[in-house]
């Protein structure tokens, strides 16, 4: 198969296409039944704040390996075909596409936890930082420990 | 000489993304956050932070991981990313 030619990480400024993503993780890919996919976005509220942007920080080189990791340990815990994550970086606006995560599988018990189990551990590993703007000016976002209870259920 | 880079907030607050350090003298992350600490009290006060996120070559650590020259190594808050 050609698995392992498939990229299956990008960091980027642009956008993404949901419908693209889905045909790349389909194409000449029969034996799996399952797609999985998860999209985050920018809301428009974030405790209690309007929000007008958000700006996507990140750690070049380390973003990238954070998410080889955790794609390898999905890909041994579960029986997933592919694998695609994209993370945008830079300036958002609100409803603008910030994240995707698409796996594949035989069956979509595996493509379900996988999908999960990567979003949750994209959100505590992976080197990203968002700056928020809202009426009440310009704030970092501190870290969740929701955040971290969710990841480590896992 | 080892290559220290700082993200996010912590950036901010420092005003700095990255600086050398020669490796003399400096076994573990312990060791770069106690000398950095000593820069000034804005460093102090970063390095004194019990969230402050440590990385060596691009794998998170904990403060007492060994460090090498020619290591890089990174500071910043906890991730909020997705």
């Amino acid at each position: 198969m050609t698995k392992n030619s498939y990229p299956e990480i990008s960091i980027q400024t642009a956008d993404f296409s949901l419908a693209d993503e889905v045909a790349l993780l389909e194409q000449d890919n029969a034996i799996d039944g399952a797609v999985v996919t998860f999209t985050g976005r920018v809301r428009n509220q974030n405790e209690g704040k309007n929000v007008t942007s958000l700006t996507l920080e990140h750690y070049p080189g380390m973003t990238e390996k954070s998410l080889e990791k955790i794609i390898c340990t999905a890909k041994e815990r579960w029986n997933i075909g592919r694998v695609k994550v994209i993370h945008r970086i830079g300036e958002l606006h609100i409803g603008d596409q910030i994240v995707f995560v698409g796996v594949t599988s035989k069956h979509r018990q595996d493509a379900f936890a996988a999908n999960e189990f990567i979003m949750d551990y994209l959100k505590v590993q992976a080197p990203f930082w968002k700056k928020e703007a809202s009426k009440d000016g310009i704030n970092w976002l501190d870290a969740k420990s929701s955040d971290e209870s969710k990841a480590a259920k896992w | 000489m080892i290559k220290v880079v700082f993200f996010a907030a912590l950036r901010e607050q420092l005003n700095c993304s990255q600086l050398s350090l020669s490796s003399e003298n400096l076994a573990t992350v312990a060791d770069i956050k106690e000398q950095l600490a000593s820069k000034g009290e804005n460093w102090q006060q970063v390095f004194a932070s019990n969230t402050l996120l440590s990385a060596v070559n691009h794998d998170m650590v904990n403060s007492d991981q060994a460090i090498k020259s020619g290591d890089e190594v990174a500071f910043f808050p906890p991730v909020t990313g997705g």
